[in-house]
């Protein structure tokens, strides 16, 4: 990739970020009754309409809303992403108490997922005996189909009160998490077990395959040499949108299991209209999901040969829609019928 | 095609082994389109006419509380005596119908965007898709709940905001047929005869554009229905007397220690129709392509 090019995506990346953080303030900024009404309005508090003024002066929100607009750009900016306004608590403070638990959670649960999409995957394609081939490759629609709250209380209905295997109340750390991560790990799952075995079909179709078997290639040999490499092509586009999986599933997952993270924080921010909180929340997942499309289309040519130099060029040219959709141009799918 | 869209074309497809022989092939077809065709049938015409499937209402204290499944109650009863069956039943209305409303927000509005940027090209088309971009960054479930903290709680707004998420997706799909077709001879030919760009657009350009925009359309009600009973779980759709699907499990949940059928019927309920109207949207758009 040239230097220029790297420039052009970078620079694309940015503006989307720019207007990202413009949608979501307007949408969050152009309530009909404010934050600062709904929580001191209550006429059990008392409060004159001058004093509600004065606290509106106090956080700001008297003022004209493109003034706000940049005041809270240059926050961001400086990575001051404002308070509160439910109890006026630095929103930056809230999401570091609460990221560690999420990241815990979301960091096995997608290990978890990875390995059951291999799972899944592997046993369709060469599992022993047809029925089971066959139950394996419909799990992917099912688990698609399943609303990921209802998994998690199903969940707790199984294991916790009819197996009683782990406790519904007074959980270790360790078992606390294992529910939860579960419940994560199948919306994540689904979607991946997907490319995944349509990439063993690809390659299990071309002509290649047959001359590696007809040399006495194992099976084994043949998914590490050859499909696996095929497959993480397609895998790797999905990263961005596998992220935003994630983060709707931490919002539901954390609300069903009663854990303290960034997603209960998120749904006790939309009940209290907190819209500060909201704000933090969206703009930092944009901000996550442009880097990691970013990086998947800078990382693609380096891990595909095809895509590199005078290729790149022509399929910039050719793929002038495909490139627009931020997946760059992949050959290793290019053969699905539209 | 953009990757949300492949993946939602990708995951749905019903994976018909392509190893099996014709005969096969054809039985599966005719079972797996006609079963799916009556779930939805049955939940579209609960939607319609609630009254005709069960004779009490929803909110109707019928019985003791807390009644497991049985012959005069099916789903059994809730917290408070009330028939779970004829709460489903009644809940299929608010849930198909803000799903069909969600559908329809992002087939219009996603598709004007699309076919304008599409068909007038340009500065407005680059400015257009931008905007789509930033849709398509911020994940849907945190997209839907921004919309519904502008619009406040409610079965109407949360359809809304559920279908301000899949705009992007009918914009990007809309705009690369629109711009594919464009593109075609046949086109050329329609302004060289004269034709100016309304009447083109009119006559041509969208009548071939529009196909497989309608397919993705039945594609997005299974997860219309998704998102409108998460949106609901989590209290954010319609009220608690309401039936709603993703309420009455939201309501449920204080009972899974003693009640399993609270949470576990009306999730199943759920689960079928999503199946359902998955399968079937993708055989139709299997035999589109045919």
């Amino acid at each position: 990739m040239t230097g220029t090019e790297l420039l052009r995506r970078v620079g694309q990346a940015i503006l989307v970020l720019a207007l990202a953080y413009t949608v979501a303030f307007v949408l969050l900024n152009a309530l009909p009754g404010d934050a600062v009404l709904a929580r001191y309005g209550n006429p059990d508090l008392g409060l004159t309409p001058e004093q509600l003024d004065a606290i509106r002066a106090s956080y700001g929100a008297d003022r004209p809303i493109i003034a706000r607009y940049f005041d809270s750009l240059w926050g961001f900016l400086r990575g001051d992403l404002g308070f509160s306004v439910h109890n006026g608590t630095p929103v930056a403070e809230l999401l570091a108490e609460a990221l560690p638990r999420t990241l815990v959670l979301a960091i096995i649960a997608i290990i978890a997922a990875i390995f059951l999409a291999v799972v899944i995957a592997f046993t369709a394609s060469y599992g022993k005996g047809a029925w089971l081939r066959t139950i394996f490759r419909n799990l992917p629609p099912l688990f698609v189909s399943l609303p990921v709250f209802w998994i998690g209380i199903v969940f707790i209905q199984i294991f916790s009160f009819r197996l009683g295997l782990i406790p519904a109340i007074g959980a270790g750390p360790v078992q606390e998490l294992i529910l939860p991560v579960a419940t994560l790990a199948i919306p994540i799952a689904a979607p991946l077990a997907q490319v995944l075995l349509r990439s063993i079909d690809e390659v299990s179709e071309q002509a290649f395959v047959k001359v590696v078997r007809a040399r006495g290639a194992s099976t084994s040999w043949l998914l590490w040499r050859n499909v696996a490499p095929n497959a993480l092509l397609p895998a790797l586009t999905m990263a961005g949108l596998l992220f935003g999986e994630l983060v709707g599933g931490a919002i539901v997952t954390e609300t069903v299991f009663g854990l303290n993270g960034i997603g209960s924080l998120t749904a006790q921010a939309v009940s209290q209209r907190d819209t500060a909180v909201l704000l933090a929340v969206v703009v930092i997942a944009a901000i996550v999901f442009v880097t990691i499309n970013l990086l998947v289309d800078l990382l693609y040519p380096v891990l595909d040969a095809r895509l590199r130099r005078s290729h790149r060029v022509k399929n910039r040219r050719a793929g002038d829609e495909a490139a627009e959709d931020r997946s760059t141009p992949t050959p290793a799918t290019s053969g699905e019928p539209q | 095609m953009s990757v949300r869209e492949k993946l939602t074309l990708d995951v749905q497809t019903p994976l018909a082994a392509p190893r099996r022989g014709r005969g096969q092939r054809s039985t599966y077809l005719s079972v797996g389109f006609i079963l799916p065709a009556i779930v939805l049938l049955v939940a579209l015409a609960w939607a319609v006419a609630p009254g005709l499937f069960v004779s009490v209402g929803p909110t109707e204290t019928v019985g003791p509380a807390l009644q497991s499944p049985s012959g005069s109650h099916w789903f059994g009863t809730d917290a408070t005596g009330r028939d779970l069956y004829s709460r489903v039943v009644y809940g299929a209305s608010q849930s198909i119908t803000a799903s069909l409303i969600a559908v329809a927000v992002g087939l219009v509005v996603g598709s004007l965007i699309g076919i304008t940027a599409g068909a007038v090209g340009g500065k407005l088309d680059e400015l257009l898709m931008r905007l789509i971009d930033v849709l398509l960054a911020i994940p849907t479930l945190l997209l839907s709940l921004s919309v519904v903290i502008l619009l406040g709680f409610g079965t109407g707004n949360a359809a809304i905001a559920v279908g301000v998420t899949s705009v992007a997706v009918f914009a990007r799909l809309s705009r690369s047929q629109v711009v594919s077709v464009r593109t075609s001879e046949y086109i050329e030919a329609a302004y060289g005869s004269g034709g100016t760009f309304f009447s083109v657009l009119g006559r041509h350009i969208l009548p071939n554009s529009l196909t497989p925009v309608i397919a993705l359309a039945a594609l997005q009600l299974g997860s219309a229905i998704l998102q409108i009973s998460t949106l609901g779980f989590l209290g954010y759709g319609a009220p608690p007397p309401t039936p709603e699907w993703g309420l009455l499990i939201a309501e449920g949940r204080n009972y899974v220690a003693t009640a399993w059928w609270l949470t576990v019927l009306p999730g199943l309920v759920v689960v079928l129709v999503v199946l359902a109207s998955n399968r079937l949207s993708t055989l139709i758009g299997q035999g589109g392509k045919a």
